[in-house]
């Protein structure tokens, strides 16, 4: 028996010298590896750090500037930049110039470099996603959580709130609002701050309707009772309980919401009550195809905006499929 | 190095897998199976069902999980087979391979064979083989399933006789509106739920106990030969499970089919089945009659496993304990699978896995220990 | 026997969670989770709690924390009133009655490591000095039977078993004198579960603790219990010590739950007492005996008045009209 014994003690040992050597990982790094297996997500990852990139690099290297019209001398053909203009009677705009070694995507309708407006189109409308996004969950995580968290009557009053956002008509608010800020006589640069703060305080609520669902469900897990009868505070069962296990949440969320709202103000722009003259935007520029000349002969004006906005929406989508996969392995398919 | 030598073994079970799905799914695209490919012959003419040698494995990105490695026993006709284990020791891919509802590619039959023994056509086909086609008029017609949870094995949005008779018309195509019907109303009768509008009832209108007499029901409805329960009874209260129990005790009276009773309560095992299957890490380590079983156990993991329950009017003061966890179900041992748990393991142990040893007719063992005593225990 | 210190003493303990319906929350009824029971609890021993699914056994559990509010009752534990205590001096008392859930799946945060698991709460609470800290966390872990070097991992690496010594450390590490335990071992193997009420024994031994052990499974309970309390429907039909119960179980519900085991013996005689029928909705129970609709024994008077409880002797306690004229 006493041999037994000490086989069995060895083959417990053998077993716990296995385990002891294993590889372990920490659960971000658990969802780190199953995002960076799911490739479509690593394409999408790849398509916003270039259009990053070339949105925040590109204007410095660029030789041209925003709103810089080209002209061309009408007797030499030659091209003429906007500083060097003063003085010389015989100039014509460079409108809708083809695509060439100066413009590599040509010039729009105004005489201005295509390539050159793309990257500030796409600050701006990077810019815009991020500034919404960034409004709607600090507004969206707060009154979620509150109603979340204490319930009861505060949470009827919120979740009524919500759905009242839920009602209101998007588009028509922004013609109206629009018509406002021509009325009142706001400059463009001022619109773009009031069209954020306006798209962020509209889409608050989706978000405050998911963190909510999520602290429910947190707070039927039995390790915030268990928190709670072991007597920890209560801003720390928050801290150190709630906020890390609805990080995931959101995070998905604000992925999935940056390409939806970066569509949304393409959109605007697009109808004309966005991001208007002379600041650039994807959806702007794209607004070019309602010239039905332009659309049927200049394809290099109005596709890459287009394009870009696609690109963009669709890995911004693909990021957030990759990482619900990643925190949750079950909804995989 | 350890990072890399770790990304190399995933890159090349990468591969491996791929290359396994790649097979499986031409298997599955494979039209007009010839009928020799399925057909086979019964080992003995009574059994039902005969496992021989199933290995059912799962491909997955950390590894080939060997769920069930090498299983092999007998479903005679009329008689029920408990299967008992703990979870994950293969059990239910044993029945979902049976039933054919392996999630492929991850999931595939890697070998062995499962014989039915397909009376009504008067021949044995190989259920592991066996086309798609061909396995629909034996699933859930010829062989049906009781799941475990029976809220979900229902469909909450219909009626409880619009699911049975779905059910019915599915498998006797042949009969009318009414005989439909009527055959439901037969049905309930016989799990003893039949009263005055229940199959206008809906599922959550019920009580576990009602709808795992539904569930039932549904697996009795086209007269099966063999009824997989898996768990059957672990959801309900006990006072519930006794009364399932009882009911199907008494229905394989009235209904002459054979049951295989796959649970991990030993209680339940031993009062339902004629034959026991213990199993362990995907093998079969211990089967027999109830008798040989319950009363002379020979593999130290059915010994541990029936002394660490207690037992109802039994004064110990210490439950015994089998030291240790279920091994990592990937990349198991060459040796014996519960060597490292082992109380009574032997230099022999650490050999290559033990051969089933027959112990008595009925009685087969996988252990050293018993191979050198020859059937004492 | 008065000299005894009890633990845990409850009396009239009730919960009824009300049942609101319509847009202005009006109550229209209530579910009657824990109906009117009273029991006690000495120091070091093990009340088994046992009852079908929705019978408030559970309920029962967490109301003696004050995880839950309860309607009505006293709970005195350690001799001071839990039901009276403000809800903000609750905190300090924490330490002193822990708690074993069900679900080692959802009883540990999966973002936290092991040891912070363990710590977080003795940190707050402040029971070891910091240059103690590590060394006291390694302790109760091996106390548990968890190897030091778990102390990094994270929840989702451990099997059911190590899972639910993870909790046992957690409650432990806080010292308590009294621990719910509910249903620590019905979500784990046969194998593990004997692990796991082996451990639970040994730390009772060694630190004197008192558990509420609710289960379902009975031949767990009276392996780990001194005293059993048998629950239906929010009622304690029968309470008593284990001996008692289960050599002479009084009640009908008690003696057909009883006859309802399996057990793991095919030679086993059966003389089962079926019950027909199903557990009465607890928010609409039966007038009268609240067993009354499923019992053989049942006469005119059980469906009218609710029994008194009656002690046999010896803290034997049954509510049953079959025991009134005794």
């Amino acid at each position: 028996m006493s041999d037994n014994k000490e086989l069995l003690e060895r083959n417990l040992k053998e077993q716990d010298e296995f385990e002891k050597n294993q590889v372990i990982m920490t659960p971000g790094q658990l969802i780190a590896k199953r995002f960076f297996r799911n490739k479509l997500a690593c394409f999408g990852l790849g398509v916003i750090i270039v259009m990053v990139l070339f949105c925040a690099i590109g204007p410095i290297i660029s030789p041209y500037g925003e709103y810089e019209i080209f002209y061309f001398d009408v007797n030499t053909n030659a091209e003429v930049r906007m500083d060097k203009v003063s003085g010389n009677p015989n100039l014509g705009v460079l409108v809708k110039a083809p695509i060439s070694a100066s413009h590599w995507l040509g010039t729009d309708a105004d005489g201005r470099d295509v390539l050159t407006r793309l990257m500030y189109g796409g600050r701006i409308s990077l810019t815009v996603g991020l500034v919404v996004v960034g409004i709607e969950l600090v507004i969206g995580i707060l009154l979620g959580g509150i109603a979340g968290y204490y319930g009861g009557a505060v949470d009827m009053i919120i979740m009524r709130l919500c759905e009242i956002f839920y009602c209101l008509p998007f588009v028509p608010i922004m013609l109206i609002l629009s018509s406002l800020f021509v009325g009142y006589g706001i400059s463009p640069q001022k619109k773009i701050y009031f069209i954020m703060i306006v798209m962020g305080v509209l889409y608050w609520a989706s978000v405050a309707r998911n963190v909510r669902a999520q602290i429910l469900s947190l707070r039927e897990m039995e390790y915030m009772q268990a928190a709670e009868s072991t007597g920890i505070k209560t801003w720390r069962k928050i801290l150190k309980h709630l906020v890390p296990n609805t990080i995931p949440i959101i995070i998905l969320i604000a992925t999935m919401d940056i390409g939806s709202v970066i569509l949304t103000e393409s959109v605007l722009s697009f109808l004309g009550v966005g991001i208007a003259w002379p600041y650039a935007s994807w959806g702007n520029m794209a607004n070019v195809v309602t010239d039905s000349i332009i659309l049927k002969n200049y394809p290099n004006i109005w596709a890459p905006p287009s394009l870009l906005i696609l690109f963009t929406v669709l890995a911004f989508n693909f990021i957030g499929d990759g990482m619900r996969d990643a925190f949750d392995p079950r909804m995989k398919r | 190095m350890d990072k890399n030598t770790q990304k190399a073994r995933l890159k090349s079970i990468k591969k491996f897998n791929a290359v396994k799905y790649k097979e499986y799914n031409k298997k599955q695209r494979r039209k007009r199976i010839p009928e020799s490919e399925y057909m086979t012959t019964m080992a003995d003419d009574h059994n039902i069902l005969e496992f021989d040698n199933l290995r059912t494995y799962f491909y997955t990105d950390a590894g080939t999980v060997k769920a069930v490695d090498g299983v092999s026993f007998q479903i005679p006709r009329g008689a029920t087979i408990g299967v008992v284990g703990e979870s994950g020791c293969g059990k239910s891919v044993t029945s979902l391979t049976t039933m054919g509802l392996l999630a492929g590619p991850t999931g595939q039959v890697a070998g062995g064979s499962i014989r039915y023994n397909q009376k009504s056509q008067n021949r044995a086909v190989d259920l592991t083989k066996l086309p798609r086609k061909e396995f629909e008029k034996i699933r859930g017609n010829e062989i049906s399933m009781i799941f475990q949870e029976p809220m979900t094995a229902l469909n909450p949005v219909f009626t409880i006789g619009d699911q049975l008779c779905e059910c019915i018309s599915l498998h006797m195509p042949e009969l009318k509106k009414d005989e439909v019907e009527a055959r439901a109303l037969e049905v309930l009768e016989l799990v003893g739920i039949k009263r005055e509008g229940i199959l206008n009832n809906y599922p959550h209108e019920l009580s576990g106990g009602m709808r795992q007499r539904v569930v039932i029901a549904m697996a009795l409805c086209c007269d099966p030969q063999l009824i997989i329960a898996d768990e059957p009874t672990t959801a309900l209260d006990v006072t519930i499970q006794a009364q399932i129990l009882d009911l199907l005790r008494n229905l394989k009276d009235k209904i002459n089919a054979s049951i295989m009773l796959i649970t991990h309560d030993l209680g339940v095992v031993a009062e339902m089945a004629d034959y026991v299957v213990v199993m362990y890490a995907g093998r079969v380590v211990e089967q027999g009659t109830a008798e040989d079983i319950f009363h002379h156990p020979a593999h130290p993991y059915t010994i541990g496993l029936m002394k660490s329950k207690p037992m109802l009017g039994e004064k110990i003061d210490r439950l015994y304990s089998i030291p240790g966890n279920v091994p990592n179900p990937i990349n198991l041992p060459e040796h014996c699978y519960f060597k490292n748990r082992c109380e009574s393991c032997v230099e022999a142990c650490e050999g290559l896995y033990p051969e089933l040893v027959s112990l008595s007719k009925t009685h087969k063992v996988s252990c050293y220990l018993c191979g050198k005593k020859g059937g004492e225990n | 026997m008065a000299e005894e210190k009890y633990v845990v003493e409850v009396d009239h303990l009730k919960k009824y969670f009300p049942i609101k319906s319509g847009i202005l929350q009006k109550e229209i009824g209530a579910v009657r989770a824990v109906d009117d029971v009273s029991f006690r609890i000495k120091e070091g021993e093990t009340f088994g709690l046992v009852g079908e699914s929705g019978c408030g056994k559970s309920t029962l559990g967490r109301t003696l924390l004050r995880l839950i509010e309860p309607t009505e009752g006293t709970v005195k534990i350690n001799g001071i009133d839990m039901t009276s205590v403000k809800k903000k001096d609750l905190r300090p008392l924490r330490p002193s009655m822990q708690m074993i859930f069900q679900d080692p799946f959802s009883s540990l945060d999966p973002r936290m490591p092991v040891g912070e698991i363990i710590g977080e709460a003795v940190r707050e609470h402040g029971i070891v000095s910091k240059s103690e800290y590590r060394d006291y966390i390694l302790k109760v872990m091996e106390d548990c039977g968890l190897r030091p070097y778990y102390i990094d991992r994270y929840p989702h690496e451990f099997s059911g078993g190590q899972r639910q010594r993870i909790c046992i450390a957690r409650a432990l590490a806080l010292n308590p004198s009294f621990i719910v335990c509910d249903e620590p071992v019905s979500a784990l193997d046969v194998s593990i579960q004997a692990q796991i009420i082996n451990l639970m024994k040994d730390l009772q031994k060694e630190r004197k603790l008192t558990y509420l052990f609710i289960s379902h499974d009975l031949s767990v309970v009276e392996h780990i219990s001194d005293s059993i309390g048998v629950m239906y429907l929010g009622t304690m039909m029968e309470t008593g010590s284990k001996e008692d119960i289960f050599a002479k179980p009084l009640h009908p519900y008690t003696q057909a739950l009883f006859s309802a085991v399996p057990v793991a013996d095919p030679d086993h005689k059966m003389d089962r007492i079926l019950l027909e029928g199903d557990i009465p909705s607890p928010a609409n129970p039966p007038k009268g005996c609240k067993f009354h609709t499923r019992c053989k024994h049942c006469m005119g008077i059980c469906s009218q008045v609710e029994p008194e409880a009656k002690d046999m002797g010896n803290g034997h306690i049954v509510k049953c009209h079959l025991y009134d004229d005794k």
